[in-house]
C-alpha cells in the first residue's frame, strides 16, 4: 500500500512494483478529468561504495522514490516531481502540474501523449544485486584492492529500481532493472612521477564483476606506465581502447544523432551520407540483453532498435514526440524526459570488428595506444572538434608493439572526421558495456589514421 | 523536522557511531525553458528526505531517505552504521574530526521577490518568450532562454549537539543567440555562459534585464559567422570576468580543494598538482593574485549560514600575493593540513554524502580596469565568455574556448575573432597575471551547475571577478 508511505529498499520485489503501480494510478485518478497525463513511478534502493588511497572513504546506500506528473490541457505542458508518494503528496504533485500547466503559454508543437502500444519486456534485473548488501560491495571493493603495491580508488555500486508508468491516453508499463559497476584505478609511484591504470565492469549482475580480475589489469597498466616519456603534440595514428571510444561518442550520441538538435540545424548528422568509415556500425537498442535500459521511454513509447549509421552512413536519428512531430516522422522512443533537451540515444552499440586487441596495435608502424579520455568538450556541435586530454595509460606503438609509456597528452580533434571514411583501419573484437552516468555503451576499441594531439604537459 | 534529525542521530550514536549527523530537507526547484518565443519545458519539483552520516572509528557510512517518519529516520540511523561497518573492511588510518563550536542557529538568505511564491510562471514564460522573440528579431534562427529557481529547507543536528535550521532561495536566467553557418556553429550569451545565478530572490533575473540584451548577443552571434579566426600565436590576453570566473573554477578552486588534493578524488574528478606540504610557501601566480573563498559574500551563488557539517559560513584566504596560503576543506580533511574545520562540505540534497564543494572563490579587485588593460597593449586578443572549457586530472593544463574574441591592435580594440582559444599550465598562466580589474567592475559570478563526486552531485559555486591580463599566452589551438 502507498497510503503507509513508507519506501524502504528492503521491500520485496512484488510489494515495490505494486508500490509503484498503485501510485501510477492514484495519481492518474487524482488527475480524473481535469487534463491528458502520463505518470511515471520508481521506488527502490541504490548504494555506492567509493574508495580513495586503498581505503573505503564514502560508502553510502539511498532509499528512491519518485513520482512525475506529467500534464497536458490543450497544449499548456508542465511537468511536476516530488519524493514523496503518500496521498497527499500525490494529491500535491498532481495540483502543481495542473495549475502550472494553467500559467504557462501554448506549445504549438506538443504532439500529445504516447497511444497505448506494447511494450517489450526487458529482462535486465538480478535478484542477488538488488538485494546487495554493504559487505558484498566491500567485498569487491577488498577483492579490487588487493595486494597489488600500487594504490587503489573507485567505486562499486548497485542500484535496483521498479518502475511504473501509466497515461490518460492509455499506456501502461511495468519493469524493473538493477546494474551493478565497479570502476577503479590503480596508481604506481615512481621516483618522482605516479602512473594510473583503469578498469572497469558494468553488468545486471554483481556476481558478474570480478573485483580481483578489474583491479589486476589496473595495476598491470599502472606499473606499466611509470618511466614515461613526453612527446611532442602533433597527429598520431592511435588505438582507442573501448573506454576511450565511448568517451569519443559522447557528443555524437548526445548532439548529433539529437533528433531536436537536428530539426534546429546544429547536428552534424547528414542523412544518407557517408559520413563515417564503412566499417562503422552504430545502433541504439535498449532491449538488447547486454544493456541497461528499460523497455521505453519517459513519455511511454516502446523502445526498440535504431539504427543510426549503417556501413558508415548516417541514418537515423533519435526522436521523443515533440521533435518527431517536428520532422514529421515517428517518436522512435527516446525522451529523456525534457522536451528542451530532446532526445538522444542512451544505450549505444557500435558494432565490434574481427581483430584483437593484439592485432590492432600489431598494426600500427608509429602510433599511440590511448586507453581513456578525460574531460572532452565540445568546441561546435557542427564540426563534433572536442578538446580534452588522454588518462589511465598512453602508450607509444613501434613497428607493432608497445614500447614506452608517454606523459599525458590534449587532443583537440573532430570525432566525425577521425572516423571518417577511410579514417578507421581496425576494429576490435573487444567491445564491452561502458557505464554512464545515465547511459551506457557497448564499443569495442578501434584503429584511426590520425588522432591531433594539441598539447602535452608543458602547455 | 529538526526531530526527525535528532532522532536519526540518536538511532546511530546507538548503534556505536562515535559521530553522526543528519539534515532533513525540502527542496522546491523550478525550471523553464524557451526556444524561439515557444516555452518548450516547464518542471516543478518539491523533494524531500533525511539523510544520517555516521562515523565509526575511521570509516564513514551514510544512508537517506524519502521518508519522513520517526521509524525511517530512526532506520535510517542504524543503517548508516551498518554501512559504516562495512566500510571498516577495508579501512583506512585514524580519523580526527576537527572540534568546532556547538551551534543553535536559524539563518535565511535575502530575497525581495520569492521566485516560486511571489512571481507567476506566466510572468515568467513572458519574459523568456520576449527575450527569445528580440533574439529572433535580431536574425538568428535559434535563441534560447532559460531560468531556474530552487527554495532549500534544512535541518541539521550532530551528536555533537548542534542544531541548524537554514532557509535558502536561489535562482539565475540567461538567453543566449545561435547563427548556424555553413558547417559551424557560433552562439552568444547573456549574462554569461549558461547564465548568471545568485542566492537571491526574482529581483536578480529582473535586473538582468533579459531582453534588453537578447539582440545584442544575436547581433554578435551573426557577425562572428564571416569574422576570421583567432589566430594561431602566442600573444597577450585579456579576459572579461565572466571568462576569468570560469578561470579560477577550473584552475583554482578545484584545486585547492582538500579532498582532491589528499587523493579521495583520485579516480574520478582527480587529484591536484597542489603539494600540501608548501601550503604557505608555493608560489601560484602573479603578486597581483589575491583569491579568497569567501562564504560570507551577500547574495552570492556559494553563500550560506552554516555548511552540512554545521560550520559557520567563512572567509578563507587561498592566495595571497601570488602565495598559495589556504584549502577549501571539512571536518575530517581539515585537520590533515592543519586546516581547522573547514567549512566548505555541502550536499546537493538530503540524499547525498557532504563533500568538499567551493564556496564563492574569486578573485580580489586590483587597481587597473579593462580599459586601461586594452589601452596599455600594443597586441593582443580581449576574450569574453566561455564556450567550452576541459582541464586534465591534476588542473594543470587547461584549454579553454570563448565566444568572441576583439583583435586588440596599439591600444584599441579592431576586429571581432571567431572561435577564440587559449591554453596554458596553471601557475605559469597565473604568473603571467600583469593587470587585474578595479573595484568597479568587480562582478559576483554564480555557477549552478558543478559537477563533482559519485554518485555525481551537482553543486552551486560563486566566483567574484574582475577583467585581467594575461601575457604570452598561446591562443587558436587547433
Amino acid at each position: 500500500m502507498v497510503d503507509d508511505a513508507t519506501v524502504d529498499g528492503n521491500l520485496d520485489d512484488a510489494r515495490r512494483d505494486a508500490t509503484v503501480a498503485e501510485a501510477c494510478e492514484r495519481a492518474l485518478a487524482l488527475v480524473g478529468g481535469r487534463a491528458d497525463a502520463v505518470v511515471r513511478a520508481s521506488v527502490g534502493t541504490s548504494s555506492l561504495t567509493r574508495f580513495a588511497n586503498s581505503r573505503i572513504h564514502q560508502n553510502l546506500r539511498e532509499d528512491l522514490a519518485r513520482v512525475t506528473v506529467t500534464v497536458g490541457v490543450e497544449g499548456r505542458v508542465a511537468r511536476a516531481g516530488t519524493s514523496r508518494l503518500d496521498a497527499d503528496g500525490l494529491s500535491a504533485v498532481v495540483e502543481r502540474a495542473l495549475t502550472a500547466a494553467a500559467l504557462r503559454p501554448v506549445d504549438p508543437h506538443f504532439a500529445g501523449f504516447a497511444p497505448p502500444a506494447p511494450v517489450v519486456p526487458v529482462d535486465h534485473w538480478d535478484d542477488a544485486t538488488a538485494h546487495a548488501t554493504p559487505d558484498d560491495r566491500a567485498a569487491v571493493v577488498a577483492a579490487f584492492v588487493g595486494g597489488n603495491g600500487t594504490e587503489a580508488a573507485g567505486f562499486c555500486s548497485t542500484r535496483a529500481v521498479s518502475h511504473a508508468l501509466a497515461s490518460t491516453t492509455g499506456q501502461w508499463a511495468v519493469g524493473r532493472r538493477s546494474v551493478a559497476r565497479l570502476d577503479g584505478i590503480h596508481r604506481a609511484t615512481g621516483r618522482d612521477e605516479v602512473a594510473d591504470g583503469c578498469a572497469q565492469a558494468t553488468s545486471v549482475r554483481l556476481a558478474a564483476v570480478d573485483g580481483a580480475a578489474c583491479g589486476a589489469r589496473a595495476a598491470a597498466r599502472a606499473r606499466a606506465g611509470l618511466g614515461a616519456i613526453s612527446l611532442a603534440p602533433g597527429p598520431y595514428e592511435v588505438v582507442l581502447e573501448p573506454r576511450a571510444v565511448a568517451a569519443a561518442l559522447l557528443y555524437p550520441a548526445l548532439v548529433g544523432f539529437n533528433g531536436k538538435r537536428h530539426a534546429e540545424g546544429t547536428s552534424f548528422v547528414r542523412l544518407g551520407e557517408q559520413q563515417w568509415d564503412r566499417s562503422v556500425d552504430i545502433w541504439d537498442d535498449a532491449t538488447d540483453p547486454r544493456a541497461l535500459g528499460d523497455g521505453h521511454d519517459p513519455e511511454g513509447t516502446p523502445k526498440r532498435r535504431l539504427d543510426l549509421v549503417r556501413a558508415g552512413v548516417s541514418v537515423g536519428l533519435a526522436h521523443d514526440r515533440r521533435s518527431a512531430r517536428l520532422a514529421e516522422v515517428e517518436p522512435t522512443g527516446h525522451s529523456v524526459g525534457s522536451d528542451a533537451v530532446g532526445g538522444y540515444p542512451t544505450d549505444l552499440f557500435m558494432a565490434g570488428g574481427g581483430l584483437t586487441p593484439e592485432q590492432l596495435v600489431g598494426g600500427v608502424e608509429h602510433g599511440l595506444l590511448v586507453a581513456d579520455l578525460w574531460y572532452n568538450r565540445l568546441l561546435d556541435p557542427k564540426t563534433q572538434v572536442v578538446t580534452g586530454l588522454t588518462r589511465n595509460g598512453l602508450f607509444l606503438v613501434e613497428g607493432g608493439q608497445v614500447t614506452r609509456p608517454v606523459q599525458n597528452l590534449r587532443h583537440t580533434q573532430s570525432i566525425v572526421a577521425a572516423f571518417g571514411p577511410g579514417r578507421v583501419l581496425g576494429v576490435g573484437d573487444d567491445a564491452q558495456l561502458v557505464g554512464g552516468e545515465g547511459s551506457t555503451m557497448h564499443v569495442p576499441g578501434v584503429r584511426l589514421a590520425a588522432w591531433s594531439f594539441t598539447g602535452n604537459a608543458r602547455g | 523536522m529538526m526531530d526527525l534529525a535528532l532522532a536519526a542521530v540518536d538511532a546511530a550514536v546507538s548503534a556505536g557511531a562515535r559521530y553522526a549527523d543528519a539534515r532533513a530537507m525540502v527542496v522546491r526547484h523550478e525550471a523553464m525553458e524557451a526556444r524561439n518565443r515557444v516555452v518548450e519545458d516547464l518542471s516543478q519539483s518539491e523533494d524531500a528526505g533525511l539523510g544520517v552520516r555516521a562515523l565509526m572509528g575511521s570509516s564513514w557510512g551514510f544512508q537517506a531517505t524519502p521518508t519522513l517518519t520517526p521509524a525511517a529516520a530512526r532506520a535510517a540511523g542504524a543503517g548508516a552504521v551498518a554501512v559504516a561497518r562495512a566500510s571498516s573492511r577495508v579501512a583506512g588510518p585514524p580519523l580526527q574530526l576537527a572540534p568546532v563550536p556547538i551551534v543553535v542557529d536559524s539563518w535565511t538568505s535575502r530575497w525581495v521577490e520569492h521566485p516560486l511564491d511571489d512571481v507567476s510562471p506566466a510572468d515568467k514564460a513572458e519574459l523568456l518568450v520576449a527575450a527569445t522573440g528580440a533574439a529572433n528579431d535580431a536574425g538568428v534562427p535559434l535563441a534560447q532562454a532559460n531560468y531556474q529557481a530552487w527554495d532549500t529547507e534544512k535541518w541539521f543536528a550532530s551528536s555533537g549537539g548542534s542544531r541548524v535550521h537554514q532557509h535558502i532561495v536561489e535562482c539565475g536566467a540567461v538567453v543566449d543567440a545561435t547563427a548556424i553557418g555553413d558547417g559551424e556553429t557560433q552562439r552568444r550569451s547573456y549574462p554569461g555562459v549558461r547564465g548568471h545565478y545568485g542566492t537571491q530572490g526574482w529581483e536578480l533575473v529582473r535586473s538582468l534585464d533579459l531582453v534588453a540584451h537578447a539582440a545584442l548577443v544575436a547581433d554578435q552571434a551573426v557577425a562572428l559567422l564571416s569574422a576570421p579566426p583567432c589566430p594561431a600565436d602566442v600573444t597577450t590576453v585579456i579576459l572579461d570576468s565572466d571568462q576569468v570566473a570560469l578561470q579560477i573554477h577550473e584552475s583554482v578552486g578545484h584545486a585547492v580543494e582538500l579532498d582532491r588534493i589528499l587523493g579521495w578524488e583520485a579516480a574520478f574528478a582527480g587529484t591536484s598538482w597542489l603539494d600540501p606540504g608548501r601550503l604557505g610557501r608555493l608560489h601560484f601566480g602573479s603578486e597581483l593574485m589575491q583569491i579568497t573563498a569567501d562564504a560570507t559574500l551577500p547574495g552570492a551563488m556559494g553563500s550560506f549560514g552554516y555548511d552540512d557539517e554545521g560550520v559557520a559560513a567563512q572567509r578563507v584566504d587561498i592566495v595571497r600575493d601570488g602565495t598559495w596560503v589556504g584549502v577549501l576543506a571539512g571536518r575530517d580533511s581539515g585537520p590533515l593540513v592543519g586546516a581547522g574545520a573547514g567549512g566548505a562540505v555541502r550536499a546537493d540534497g538530503p540524499t547525498r554524502l557532504p563533500m568538499v564543494r567551493m564556496t564563492n572563490v574569486g578573485l580580489l579587485p586590483g587597481d587597473s580596469s579593462l580599459e586601461e588593460m586594452i589601452s596599455t597593449t600594443d597586441d593582443g586578443i580581449y576574450m569574453q565568455t566561455n564556450r567550452s572549457w576541459s582541464i586534465d586530472d591534476r588542473r594543470l593544463n587547461f584549454q579553454f574556448g570563448c565566444e568572441v574574441g576583439w583583435e586588440v591592435k596599439d591600444g584599441a580594440v579592431g576586429r571581432m575573432l571567431k572561435n577564440p582559444t587559449y591554453t596554458g599550465i596553471s601557475p605559469q598562466f597565473w604568473s603571467s597575471l600583469d593587470a587585474v580589474g578595479g573595484r568597479d567592475e568587480w562582478t559576483v559570478w554564480g555557477l549552478p551547475h558543478c559537477g563533482k563526486g559519485q554518485p555525481l552531485q551537482v553543486g552551486h559555486t560563486g566566483h567574484h571577478a574582475v577583467p585581467c591580463r594575461f601575457r604570452d599566452v598561446r591562443v587558436g589551438v587547433r
